[in-house]
């Protein structure tokens, strides 16, 4: 990244924040109430436009629980995508990591071995997988000098075929029932997948907001030659940052695995544009330098409620592709505004 | 996006685009067809079957992506080695146009004596699958239709539309024998965008008004695991109470079946569609109604009227001493009480 195309994307952005690495980190920790306004808007006109439509049937305990549910799997994707954007590089390949890290902590050895012994292998396996293919983009994109998008789009080709290969293009179906129940389980009434999800989100904002890693991830993304001047390793962090989104691919595919029962190359499909585009819509900057765990949750929750609002009110996926659209502009426009107050103040 | 502009970093960033090209190539062409397959079940009797003239057969089908597909490329060469006057010639299978024209042109340069052709694209192979009429090498157009009526000598199909006239014909006997009262029928269909799946959902209609019914609740599924779970989850959302559902496509049946047991939801009768090895087991269990089959034999069938019209002989059953020009399939419905006899057809998802 160089510092010009930083300084014209945030105009872009619509906030003006200031321009020095120190008051930028300085914003950082105090703005998010304000960011965030905007997205809690939006959620809240979203779920006012449920409850208008569908009444009892959305206000309903059991559908929120169902929008948690489906929010969780793409939500902790998205996490570590925040991380990886905010600190200046982009990753295509999360959905073709998903499906790999399904597949191959699916297959018949795996199955066996997990049989014999526990069904964490199966969450070790897909772990391990997410992690190694995030090592490798980090690897290829820190020292190999390769392009993020175009690093991350080789991983998005292979990783995909090799799912394919290893699947044999089948759905492989879990039968360890014990792992099935365990994650389809609830907590004190919350399912086991909102319950990850939400670990992981908290885990997300400390590490970001609270931590030396996380001002790292603002330093490298916002400008790295000052931040390797102050004495960051910039590469070893970016190739961190990477693997901490494959962390999350593998967590996302143990989820995926437990939802549906299967691993298969088809899962994670598309989830690159939808994990990006909650990031983005949830304040962070493409460019990087400026990231929101909290947004990124707002954003994610935005999408999945509204596809279960058309859903109740029996609507078609062309009008729900429409709607999305209008919905990325409305809430980024929203939450623009509110930013600019909250800049304003600060 | 921008980088620093150094001559290394370039020539990093190039090569790294070139890798990435060839990955995506290698990614998209892998593919292999297991023969588990079984016998297409002969219960005609005639001496079509004894062993004629040595016929070559050319057959190009899409990528095998999905268990349907698997299955049809699966039965066609299981349908072939029964056959010692068969010799195929299977191209790899691929999604792009361009590249099965380039098949059927090689086809038609090594003077095969028939092509079965499964388009990618209907549209896009009309016209050399034309070519290859013009040449004298006979044609058989399986599951997707050519736009010209030149363009093929047989045309083999399946029955979208009539899969959903069968869904929707059993929904309305299900309402009969239940007595229900004011039923709520939902449906998940495949991706809203193809044609197959406007046919089908037209067929349900259709079938369902015969009885004064409507489907109450729709949704949209994309032919994947993940996709079913996620819409069956939403839909159940909308309907607290459900009498029939209709799940156009037994792949992502996987992922509905899932969303059910998620919600702790059985009360109503799920209809599947195409005949996986998964639905034929949970109708066996009880824990699903019925499923509609949509035959993934068409290729292997394709296969064998290929032989019959390169042997210029007719179909047994018919008076008529010609292979006809069209066979549009039969989109029969599986329950409990026919399972056994489409066993052998089922196929791995």
């Amino acid at each position: 990244m160089s510092e010009h195309s930083q300084t014209t994307v945030d105009d872009q952005a619509g906030g003006s924040p200031p321009r020095t690495p120190r008051a930028r980190l300085g914003l950082l920790a105090g703005s998010s109430v304000g960011r965030n306004l905007g997205l809690v808007v939006a959620l809240l006109i979203l779920c006012g436009v449920g409850v208008a439509t569908a009444g009892s049937q959305f206000a309903d305990v059991d559908n929120m629980l169902t929008i948690l549910r489906l929010a969780s799997v793409i939500g902790v994707v998205s996490i570590g995508m925040t991380f990886v954007i905010t600190g200046g590089g982009i990753d295509l390949s999360v959905g073709a990591i998903v499906a790999l890290a399904s597949v191959w902590a699916t297959t018949l050895a795996t199955q066996t071995l997990a049989e014999d012994t526990h069904w964490i292998i199966i969450v070790t396996t897909a772990l391990a997988v997410g992690i190694g293919c995030g090592l490798i983009n980090g690897l290829l994109i820190a020292y190999g000098g390769v392009v993020p998008f175009i690093a991350t789009l080789a991983m998005l080709a292979s990783a995909r075929g090799l799912a394919e290969i290893i699947a044999n293009r089948r759905t492989q179906i879990v039968t360890d029932r014990d792992f099935v129940d365990f994650f389809r389980g609830s907590v004190l009434g919350i399912p086991m997948l909102v319950l990850i999800f939400a670990v992981v989100a908290a885990l997300g904002w400390v590490l970001l907001n609270r931590t030396t890693f996380g001002r790292r991830t603002f330093a490298v993304g916002g400008n790295p030659e000052a931040a390797r001047l102050a004495g960051i390793n910039v590469r070893r962090h970016t190739v961190l940052l990477y693997v901490l989104l494959g962390a999350c691919c593998g967590i996302a595919a143990v989820m995926i695995v437990a939802r549906t029962t299967t691993g298969t190359s088809t899962h994670g499909t598309l989830y690159e544009l939808d994990a990006i585009a909650a990031v983005v819509i949830g304040g962070t900057l493409l460019a990087g330098g400026r990231g929101t765990v909290t947004g990124t949750v707002f954003g994610v929750l935005i999408f999945t409620t509204l596809s279960n609002v058309f859903t109740l009110n029996n609507l078609s996926s062309s009008a729900q592709a429409v709607a999305k659209g209008v919905i990325i502009v409305v809430a980024v426009l929203l939450q623009q505004r509110f930013a600019r107050r909250s800049d304003t103040r600060t | 996006m921008t980088t620093h502009k150094t001559p290394r970093r370039r020539i990093a960033a190039s090569a790294a685009a070139g890798l990435s090209a060839l990955l995506l190539v290698s990614a998209c062409t892998g593919n292999t067809s297991d023969s588990d397959g079984d016998d297409g079940g002969n219960t005609a009797v005639s001496n079509n079957d004894e062993t004629g003239d040595t016929v070559v057969i050319g057959f190009s089908g899409p990528a095998a992506d999905h268990g349907w597909l698997g299955a049809i490329n699966s039965t066609a060469q299981a349908e072939a080695d029964e056959y010692d006057d068969i010799d195929l010639q299977m191209a790899e299978g691929t999604n792009d146009p361009s590249q099965q024209i380039a098949q059927v042109e090689t086809f038609i340069n090594d003077e095969v004596d028939a092509i079965v052709l499964l388009p990618t694209d209907g549209a896009a192979l009309t016209q050399v699958a034309t070519r290859a009429m013009d040449a004298g090498i006979p044609v058989v157009n399986v599951d997707r239709e050519f736009s010209s009526p030149f363009a093929a000598r047989t045309t083999i199909l399946g029955d979208n539309y009539g899969m959903g006239v069968s869904a929707g014909t059993y929904a309305c006997e299900l309402v009969e024998e239940n007595d229900l009262q004011d039923p709520v029928i939902a449906e998940i269909a495949g991706i809203d965008s193809l044609p197959l799946t406007q046919d089908r959902s037209q067929g349900f209609a259709d079938a369902l008004e015969a009885c004064d019914q409507t489907v109450d609740n729709r949704v949209a599924a994309e032919f994947t695991v993940e996709s079913g779970e996620e819409q069956a989850a939403n839909l159940l959302q909308a309907a607290p109470q459900i009498d029939i559902i209709w799940n156009h496509d037994d792949d992502q049946g996987v992922g509905v079946k899932a969303a059910f047991e998620n919600a702790n939801r059985d009360e109503f009768s799920f209809i599947g569609g195409a005949g996986s090895c998964n639905a034929m087991d949970w109708i066996e269990n009880g824990e699903m109604e019925a499923t509609v089959i949509y035959p993934p034999t068409q290729a292997a069938d394709g296969i064998k009227l290929a032989r019959l019209i390169a042997q210029d002989k007719g179909m047994s059953d018919l008076v008529q001493v010609e292979v006809p020009k069209r066979v549009v399939l039969n989109a029969p419905v599986v329950d409990a009480d026919n399972v056994d006899e489409y066993r052998d057809l089922c196929f791995d998802s």
